[in-house]
């Protein structure tokens, strides 16, 4: 039994380790294979001594394999290496804006477990039903709309037309209701989703059936017996999302000009600030990997089975 | 933004007829309207119904024709040029559709083949591939898209390697637990005894029993490739002028949403309506294909 | 009508030409060990542990055993056509760790397998006729000695049945077509893992007299994989007795039925199917 745990997780963090290394060496590749990053960023008339000095900069004048070591040794030591546009450390400039994005997917996380997860087992508890077929067309409507489409017209309603919120920068509460309403579109549909998924599987097993021939009260079979039964995959999504929201939020934070990583990723791009761009794919990347440790773990913890 | 997340396909079995022919109904209702529209949007510019394209600088930013001040000259107004933006949404649909499609291949065909290797060969091949899965899964798609258009500038080529890369390891994954279960079923040894090769039995056995899958799947992925491409482009990083897609449609009409909000209205509305269409579709392909969801 | 419901054995099954019989067994064992590891837990399962076996020419040799006991991972291994193990395996002759991929291909053939899930066994996206038109195209020389109908007849199916698909045969059906297939290639060795326990009761006996009517008339071997003692006695020559990947007792079916020597076997008489038969006799 111990040994075989021991076998599993070790197994497990030696895949996500692999992964990582991959997601790593992909973003390193993806630096370097578009040629000489000096013309793209200086121009194509710039003498070649300012570009020699900003290869000496950039490190690019070392050998490849001294260039990759040197990265990765960056990336294990908590250095993302220096931002062109902005002369400062990414790994600063990233714990600036990361607030702003945890407090925007914070508050869109919590918004869709609030209404997904009712939603689902409404949509479970009444099979068949009128009420099951409208959430769950509701749910696939989610995950149908483009969510910063979603924002956009958002704003023409509320704000615009309105005038009820502010379209757009950051503050006040008020401020981060309509970003974070537009970022729980998706998990929220994802959750509802879910959640009536794998409640009416719980609900069609026949310790349901013998718990209400027991005379227990509809309500205490549905949310004690068939919704922990749910709990798990749920939680595995609501991590998971969080993962993709922390860095895949570009479009909405730039719908709201929400000051968070996304924009800072658009931003780095439009002044081809490839160490910036590397550096948030490689965050993004750390925080995935970690996010997906996470769920195994918690797997671990509440299925004994996996134990 | 859209991360299909799928059940493990089990082996494709004989179908029981009834359910089969409600989801073949289901299944044709719901293509049809896609049907429909991928038509019009190639044959609406042939029939020269559609109004004049052109800049005219005394009709801009006109609201469409059911509102107040609109015309049926416009019916769908114009932008802040005074083009006419039912013009523009046509043939935005065009290349939208179009990427859609093609987005769904470029990942479907690598994503089946890989998953088809590592499902059939197992051992170190599997190893390998599922390695890759790993990681591609572990990579937030938005940011692979980003470090690549950030190298290689936006052009379709582009578009079309970010929607393989982003795309391949869901199909992947999906056809390897699809195949793993095949590969069990006793026809698969009996043609082994008979000496058949594995080429032949990995493509001519189990790929046409897996065609349905991969058929579902690839639906699903037309959904998932038109809603990255309209991130993107809505970025400027996907379509950009002088192509037009709804995607970046809905970039120009981000600037003018205080003034003419409808610019923005229609390219995001048909893109939700022709996804949740396509996603209907897939499902029921999808519920089709899998006996354990269609013997319920 | 799309099959002959009689029972009896025909006269028309007429003896297919083959090659001399040669001496050498169809089938030898030595030691065989096949272990798995188990993918949850990691620990190592063995499967098969130290089993040899021997099978000659037209013999028909039966294993049985209850489920788990590793009857099918045996036969399996021992036909090559699954996870080999440890051990030394000779099929007409030629070992199996020495032979090349080549002519382990040209080998298989001579074994030929039959299922206990009959629409497992084939493809379903075939029609029965270019299934057996994929079979005469892999092994042209081999197949040519009959033609669709004819062989058809031979496991008493109707010709019209050619064209359906496995979905549209029934589990009889269905498996007079796999042992169709399996015939087509002329084996010296019918591998028949649980063949009837698929099917209805009622069509369990056709089958079997299938199976008995095509050993007495090919002269190929048969191993016979089965629980049901009752299958095994009216079949097979020789029985070996498996338990937890052991073979217990080998014999004689006669010998090992009528007077069991193994305390497993003893219980497996008294609880399995087919035991009561003894009492009959």
């Amino acid at each position: 039994m111990k040994a075989s745990t021991v076998r599993r997780v070790g197994g497990r963090l030696a895949s996500l380790f692999a992964s990582l290394l991959i997601a790593l060496s992909l973003a390193f590749l993806l630096g370097r294979l578009s040629g000489d990053p000096t013309a793209t960023i200086l121009g194509p008339m710039a003498p070649p001594e300012q570009r020699e000095a900003l290869r000496h900069q950039l490190g690019l004048d070392l050998p490849v394999v001294v260039q990759y070591l040197d990265y990765l040794k960056g990336v294990f030591t908590g250095d993302l290496g220096q931002s062109l546009q902005f002369y400062q450390s990414n790994t600063s400039m990233i714990a600036d804006r990361l607030p702003y994005t945890l407090q925007l997917v914070g508050a869109g996380m919590a918004l869709a477990l609030l209404v997904g997860v009712p939603l689902g087992v409404l949509a479970a508890t009444r099979e068949g039903t009128w009420w099951d077929r409208g959430a769950s067309t509701l749910a696939l409507l989610g995950q149908s709309v483009p969510v910063f489409w979603f924002g956009m017209m958002l704003v023409v309603l509320f704000a615009v037309k309105l005038g009820w919120l502010p379209a757009g920068q950051s503050g006040s509460p008020r401020h981060l209701i309509l970003p974070a309403l537009t970022m729980s579109v998706y998990p929220m549909a994802h959750i509802a989703r879910l959640t009536r998924a794998s409640m009416s599987d719980a609900l069609a097993e026949p310790y349901i059936d013998s718990a209400r021939a027991r005379g227990i009260s509809t309500r205490r079979v549905v949310w004690r017996h068939a919704f922990t039964n749910a709990m798990m995959p749920i939680l595995t999504i609501v991590v998971l999302q969080t993962g993709i929201l922390l860095s895949g939020a570009v479009a909405v934070e730039y719908v709201y000009s929400w000051p968070g990583l996304g924009q800072l990723a658009l931003q780095a791009i439009q002044f081809r600030d490839f160490p910036l761009v590397q550096a948030i794919v490689v965050f993004g990347a750390l925080v995935f990997v970690l996010l997906n440790l996470l769920v195994d773990v918690l797997h671990s913890i509440v299925d004994p089975r996996v134990r | 933004m859209s991360q299909l997340e799928l059940d493990p396909v089990t082996a494709p079995v004989s179908p029981p007829r009834r359910a089969g022919r409600r989801a073949r109904t289901s299944a044709f209702w719901l293509a049809l309207p896609l049907a429909v529209a991928a038509v019009a949007v190639f044959v609406l510019p042939l029939t020269g119904l559609l109004p004049d394209g052109g800049q005219n600088l005394d009709a801009t930013r006109q609201p469409p024709a059911f509102l107040a001040g609109g015309s049926w000259a416009h019916p769908l107004g114009t932008d802040k040029l005074g083009q006419d933006l039912l013009t523009q949404f046509v043939s935005a649909g065009r290349l939208t559709i179009v990427i859609g499609l093609v987005g769904a291949l470029v990942a479907i065909g690598p994503g089946t083949l890989l998953g088809l290797l590592a499902g059939y060969f197992r051992g170190w091949v599997d190893r390998v591939i599922s390695i890759l899965i790993d990681a591609q899964l572990a990579l937030p798609f938005i940011l692979v898209a980003l470090a690549i258009i950030a190298n290689r500038g936006s052009s379709l080529p582009v578009l079309f390697l970010v929607l393989a890369l982003t795309g391949w390891a869901v199909c992947a994954r999906v056809t390897r637990a699809a195949t793993l279960a095949i590969r069990e079923r006793q026809f698969v040894v009996g043609l082994r005894a008979a000496g058949a090769s594995e080429p032949r039995i990995v493509f001519r056995h189990i790929l046409p029993n897996l065609a349905g899958t991969i058929v579902a799947l690839g639906t699903l992925q037309v959904g998932t490739a038109i809603l990255v491409e309209s991130a993107l482009s809505f970025l400027g990083l996907g379509v950009v002028p002088p192509m037009n897609s709804w995607g970046s449609m809905l970039a120009s009409g981000q600037d003018e949403l205080s003034q003419a909000w409808w610019i923005a209205f229609f390219p995001g509305l048909a893109i939700t309506v022709l996804v949740l269409l396509v996603n209907l579709l897939g499902d029921a392909l999808l519920t089709h294909h899998d006996p354990r969801k269609r013997r319920r | 009508m799309s099959e002959v419901t009689e029972t009896g054995v025909p006269g028309d099954l007429a003896r297919h030409p083959r090659t001399p019989e040669s001496d050498t067994p169809v089938l030898e064992v030595d030691d065989l060990v096949v272990e798995h590891r188990d993918g949850g837990t990691g620990t190592l399962f063995r499967a098969v542990d130290q089993v040899s076996l021997r099978i000659a020419a037209g013999e028909s040799v039966a294993v049985v055993g209850e489920s788990g006991s590793g009857k099918t991972t045996l036969a399996m291994a021992a036909t090559g056509l699954g996870p080999r193990g440890r051990g030394d395996i000779r099929l007409l002759g030629h070992s199996l760790s020495a032979v090349s991929r080549t002519q382990l291909r040209r080998l298989r053939p001579e074994v030929q397998v039959v299922f206990q899930d009959p629409h497992g066994s084939l493809d379903p996206r075939q029609s029965v006729r270019s299934g057996l038109r994929e079979l005469r195209a892999l092994q042209p020389e081999r197949t040519s000695w009959i033609d669709d109908a004819d062989l058809l007849g031979r496991v008493r199916l109707a010709p019209d049945l050619l064209d359906r698909y496995p979905h549209q045969l029934s589990g009889g059906q269905a498996q007079r077509v796999c042992i169709a297939r399996a015939l087509l290639m002329r084996p010296r060795l019918i591998v028949a893992d649980e063949p009837t326990s698929g099917l209805d009761v009622s069509v369990q006996a056709d089958v079997l007299a299938l199976l008995r009517q095509i050993r007495a008339t090919t002269g190929a071997a048969l191993l016979m994989i089965s629980h049901d003692l009752a299958v095994v006695r009216s079949l097979c020559d020789v029985v070996h007795v498996m338990y937890r990947g052991r073979v217990v007792e080998a014999g004689p079916c006669d010998r090992v039925f009528g007077t069991p020597e193994n305390d497993y076997t003893r219980e497996l008489l008294a609880a399995m199917p087919g035991a009561r038969w003894r009492s009959r006799r």
